[in-house]
């Protein structure tokens, strides 16, 4: 009997009566749906900025035990004050959608498929194949001047990438290797 | 780059995007801001709130236009006589900023006696014109006398051998009468636009100026960008609230890729890279690059300091700092000039980072045929995209142009690490670092660029350590020292710091020194430099980029990083370069004496002995308006106190550049490389000095070729992102601008008899494409003295990889050369439609040939095109395209 009556004081029709409410507020309520809460509300976040256009809107990134929950504009941005436009506001599904590739690549020549090969293996392969192009192909002089550079290994991207990431890439490419060849589609 | 560098001294926005909401008038060419940088044109409505007129120029009637006050049709590629009647305009009836004009601008510089303008000739051409380099000899163009650093000038901007007098002659016969002619503009709109203009113009009153590749993507990009420069000089919105130029650049970190660059020809902080030749020696090299006066007279302190952070200890006064070890120029060492190369077979290997040629590039039937050539091959990128398919998927493969069996290119695919997953600095549009936390990891193998390069570093260092080849050298001093994390990444903040700059002299334990110890533990470097003004030319400093200088200095603070916004110009979030100056050339915003312009246009202004205000000046803090050099001082001590151009020797805003551009010192008018019109200004088509590339596979339509009648013009979508990658991979993103399409005005497509949405095949000399009709009144027939030319226009974003699909409009444009930075074309050429569908595979080749024939033609039909052989004009001219081969 009284369980029958716990059970009847939760209807969320009794609840309304009781209560006098119009049946669109807490009252109607299940517990499972009271007991909801925002993906974010447990959440770290880190302070991001949009990968897409020269904007630079703020993100904020949120996340949970090394995954991805959600991503938002940051209202804190003097520039974009939370707001994010639909490629930014696409964001989350930018990094995790099934498309993405996650496995290391090679190709054979004249192969007609992709093989999966490691991590070291693929450096390792990719350092020989640069290493033995700038040796056959590095001149030191050419008419009487010192030019100590290669011209046939080239680089071509660059603007989404960090600027440190370009800073480390021209500093390899361009003092270390004297690769001249680098460029970007900020002049394209 | 170098319109804004040349205009005013940095390769920048002038202007933070936050400030168009104080303009009274904004004028977006060449952009279509609101489809573009979405959340940026809310300024632009805050303003438009506040009163401001807003005014779109575009072909095409966009979102920007509906919400614009102004939309002025323009006929693709005429920008510059458009803008060059509005200065016309302006100069004729006294309507310019006067004050602003006489002291903040080079107008009243005196030119020497030999400057030939192109009104002198019929042909269009400035004194100095060496037919057989197809180069510019620029003696002719500097100022009279010695030198950049202290002109004769005359104030009253009377004599006819100062600036002003000549750019009002170069101009005079830019009137609304040619405008209409030659862009199709009714004078009545063009008077709306001039108007408009010149009403927020003043002490109390400034305009802004948008623009994006709508302007650089031309045979005479930067020249376009020079006009707009020289009306807001004369208008005196330069430095000043609610003024300047905001370049707006279309990617996360382009500024960044220019400040920091991987490009061929310049060096952190736009230094010069070294040529072969007469820069053999540093000394020599530091010569040709320090000028007297103005902030690069410290070249050395700059250069130097780079030295030392890329070959630290290595790096000695005995051996030029190294000097030796980096690679002199011989050539354009630029991507379309490589690209020939390597179809040509001779580019052995090529790393693609974070790119997609076989879509975003010109000529992607070029661009895909060439990687088959390569050697080796390596590309990093979150998925598949075209160039990574080149080989086994692609129109070529379609249609047996390339056969998978045969393509010998070993390739590398690495999967990159995403935005989240790395940390690191992305330079906006407003020259804004803003650094990103890290929040997971990468999947799977993914790794970011950095992990990428650092490894690949460690690799071959190992191995020049064990060769005693001299080649090598250069690779036993670099300076590899990053501590990494646990993936093997290394510390972002370390590389950071630097970019930032340090003490050399290693010492650890003390204040200011940050990540001083090096992968093996050793001390490696002293405290931080606080600014660029710390940087020496001993060896004592090191700089990644002394433009940044300031971003992670001796407080230890990664400014980079910073999110307390304090104003509305943002301090306190992000670090602006230089310095954290939000608009430069911010001196300009008050008056000679040191006075603001007015009370509602304040921004800084001399108080208590020194500049101060609303935003970091611009300027020597102690310097006094009224201050004037000698005659003999160095650096900014030569500079007035009432010059606001820093970076320039004469500290001046350049209406006319004396030195630094290719093509000329004044913009001039030529149409492009395709078109379907005449000149109506000179007897000369196209700009001189432009690098065709001339070869089989890229031929140009000479003027007004019937069987390519129409003119096209290419643009972005909001919904998608440049070629692909990160937008068509993406339901959220696809459904929301599923298919590839070609808008044209309701009257073409009458005369075409097709209807809306029906299937239409675009042809030019370079390829063909299929594309739905989006017909609109958006796009009008225009009508250029007397004929009516048809306009189309179609995004670029298509491309055959991922899960939406679509034809790539960069199958239709060539690969061309403006002078100055070797950008293409992609904003202006000519083509044919035709109803139907595309044939596929091996009948696509006869059906191209039946619509754009070639074979056995000779590659250059454009009369003005140089053939094989002929010097490529610019900077670097050489002979092009000596080994082109059919096909």
């Amino acid at each position: 009997m009284e369980i029958m009556f716990g059970l009847l004081s939760k209807w969320p029709l009794v609840r309304q009566i009781r209560e006098r409410k119009d049946g669109t507020g807490l009252e109607s309520m299940s517990d499972k749906t009271r007991a909801m809460h925002a993906r974010i509300d447990d959440a770290k976040v880190a302070r991001s900025i949009c990968p897409y256009c020269g904007v630079g809107c703020g993100q904020l990134v949120y996340h949970k035990d090394g995954k991805l929950i959600s991503i938002e504009g940051d209202p804190e941005s003097p520039i974009s004050q939370g707001n994010l436009c639909p490629k930014g506001a696409a964001s989350y599904q930018l990094l995790t959608h099934s498309q993405r590739e996650t496995k290391i690549k090679y190709r054979a020549p004249r192969a007609k498929q992709w093989t999966e090969i490691s991590m070291d293996r693929a450096m390792d392969m990719v350092a020989d194949r640069l290493w033995e192009s700038r040796k056959r192909t590095f001149v030191r002089q050419e008419n009487g001047a010192t030019i100590n550079h290669t011209t046939a290994i080239c680089h071509l991207g660059g603007a989404t990438l960090d600027n440190e990431e370009n800073y480390l890439i021209k500093k390899l490419f361009t003092a270390g290797l004297g690769m001249v060849c680098v460029s970007n589609q900020a002049r394209i | 780059m170098p319109g804004l560098g040349t205009s005013f001294g940095r390769g920048g926005a002038t202007t933070a995007q936050q400030d168009l909401a104080n303009a009274d008038c904004i004028l977006i060419e060449g952009s279509s801001m609101a489809e573009a940088h979405p959340v940026g044109f809310r300024w632009v409505m805050k303003a438009k709130e506040r009163g401001a007129t807003i005014i779109h120029v575009d072909p095409r009637f966009s979102r920007t236009s509906a919400l614009a006050n102004i939309w002025v049709p323009i006929r693709a590629g005429s920008d510059i006589t458009f803008l060059g009647g509005i200065i016309h305009h302006i100069i004729e009836n006294e309507l310019f900023f006067r004050d602003y004009v006489v002291h903040y601008t080079n107008a009243s510089c005196i030119l020497r006696d030999e400057y030939g303008d192109p009104e002198d000739n019929a042909g269009g051409y400035f004194s100095g014109w060496n037919e057989n380099r197809r180069t510019y000899e620029m003696e002719s163009w500097k100022y009279k006398g010695e030198g950049l650093s202290y002109p004769e000038r005359d104030l009253t901007l009377q004599n006819p051998q100062c600036v002003f007098q000549k750019l009002k002659r170069h101009f005079a016969r830019y009137t609304p009468e040619m405008v209409e002619k030659v862009c199709g503009i009714p004078p009545a709109l063009f008077h709306k636009v001039a108007d408009a203009l010149v009403r927020a113009s003043g002490p109390d009153k400034t305009a802004a100026i948008c623009y994006a590749v709508g302007w650089t993507q031309h045979s005479k990009g930067v020249q376009i960008i020079r006009t707009a420069s020289i009306l807001q000089l004369l208008l005196g919105n330069i430095g000043r609230p609610g003024g300047g130029i905001l370049a707006l650049r279309g990617h996360a970190s382009i500024q960044g890729s220019t400040d920091i660059p991987t490009l061929y020809d310049i060096l952190p902080g736009y230094l010069a890279m070294p040529r072969a030749g007469d820069e053999e020696t540093l000394q020599k090299y530091l010569a040709g690059h320090t000028p007297k006066t103005g902030l690069w007279s410290n070249t050395p302190a700059y250069f130097i300091s780079l030295l030392k952070a890329y070959y630290g200890k290595h790096a000695t006064a005995e051996n030029d700092f190294g000097y030796n070890w980096l690679p002199k120029l011989t050539a354009d060492h630029s991507f379309f000039e490589y690209l020939y190369e390597m179809a040509d077979g001779k580019m052995e290997g090529m790393f693609l980072i974070g790119q997609n040629s076989a879509v975003g590039a010109p000529n992607t039937r070029m661009q895909r045929r060439s990687l088959a050539k390569l050697k080796w091959f390596v590309i990093r990128d979150m998925v598949e995209t075209e160039p990574a398919r080149f080989w086994r998927d692609s129109a070529e493969i379609e249609r047996g142009e390339l056969k998978t069996d045969e393509i010998e290119t070993e390739i590398f695919f690495f999967p990159a690490a995403g935005h989240a997953e790395k940390e690191g600095a992305f330079t906006n549009t407003q020259r804004l670092l803003q650094w990103r936390e890290k929040a997971v990891e990468p999947p799977g193998d993914s790794r970011s660029d950095a992990w990428f390069i650092h490894q690949l570093a460690l690799r071959l260092i190992a191995k020049a350590r064990t060769s005693d080849d001299p080649i090598d050298e250069p690779l036993r001093a670099l300076n590899w020292w990053y501590p990494e994390d646990e993936l093997g990444e290394p510390k972002m903040e370390a590389v950071l710091a630097e970019i930032n700059g340090w003490k050399t002299e290693p010492q650890s334990n003390i204040e200011g020194v940050l990540f001083g110890r090096d992968r093996e533990g050793q001390p490696h470097h002293g405290p931080q430099v606080a600014d660029y003004n710390e940087l020496k030319a001993d060896g004592s400093t090191a700089s990644g980029a002394w433009i940044y200088s300031g971003v992670f200095n001796r407080d230890g603070v990664n400014k980079a990083n910073a999110r307390q916004p304090k104003d509305y110009l943002g301090h306190g979030w992000g670090f602006s370069w230089p310095s954290d100056r939000r608009i430069i050339y911010n001196r300009a915003s008050a008056k000679p004496n040191g006075e603001p312009w007015s009370e509602r246009k304040k921004l800084v202004w001399w108080e208590s002995e020194k500049w101060t205000g609303i935003d970091v000046p611009d300027f020597k803090t102690s310097k006094p308006p009224d201050y004037r050099p000698r005659g003999d001082e160095n650096g900014l001590d030569g500079q007035r106190g009432d010059a606001p151009f820093i970076l320039h020797e004469d500290g001046l805003g350049w209406m006319y550049v004396p030195k630094g551009l290719q093509d000329g010192p004044f913009p001039t008018h030529y149409e492009p490389l395709e078109s379907p019109v005449r000149n109506s200004l000179y007897s000369r088509d196209t700009n001189p000095a432009v690098n065709w590339f001339t070869r089989n596979e890229n031929r140009f339509a000479p003027p007004g070729d019937p069987r390519f009648p129409y003119v096209l013009t290419t643009y972005r979508l909001t919904e998608h992102h440049t070629g692909g990658g990160m937008s068509r991979f993406l339901s959220h993103l696809s459904e929301l601008q599923p298919e590839m399409f070609v808008e044209m005005s309701p009257e073409l497509a009458a005369k075409l008899k097709i209807d809306n949405s029906d299937y239409v095949c675009i042809v030019s000399f370079r390829g063909a494409i299929e594309a739905r009709a989006l017909v609109s009144r958006r796009i009008r027939p225009m009508n250029l003295n007397g004929k009516t030319v048809h306009q189309v226009a179609v995004p670029f974003h298509f491309g055959a990889a991922g899960p939406l699909r679509g034809n790539a409009a960069n199958n239709l444009v060539a690969i061309s050369g403006e002078p100055n930075v070797t950008i293409m074309e992609s904003k202006a050429l000519v083509c044919n439609i035709i109803p139907g569908r595309l044939p596929h595979g091996p009948a696509f080749l006869d059906w191209l040939e039946r619509n754009a024939p070639q074979a056995g033609q000779p590659p250059n039909l454009h009369p003005e095109q140089p053939p094989v052989g002929a010097p490529s004009g610019g900077k670097f001219s050489r002979s092009h395209g000596k080994e082109a081969k059919t096909g």
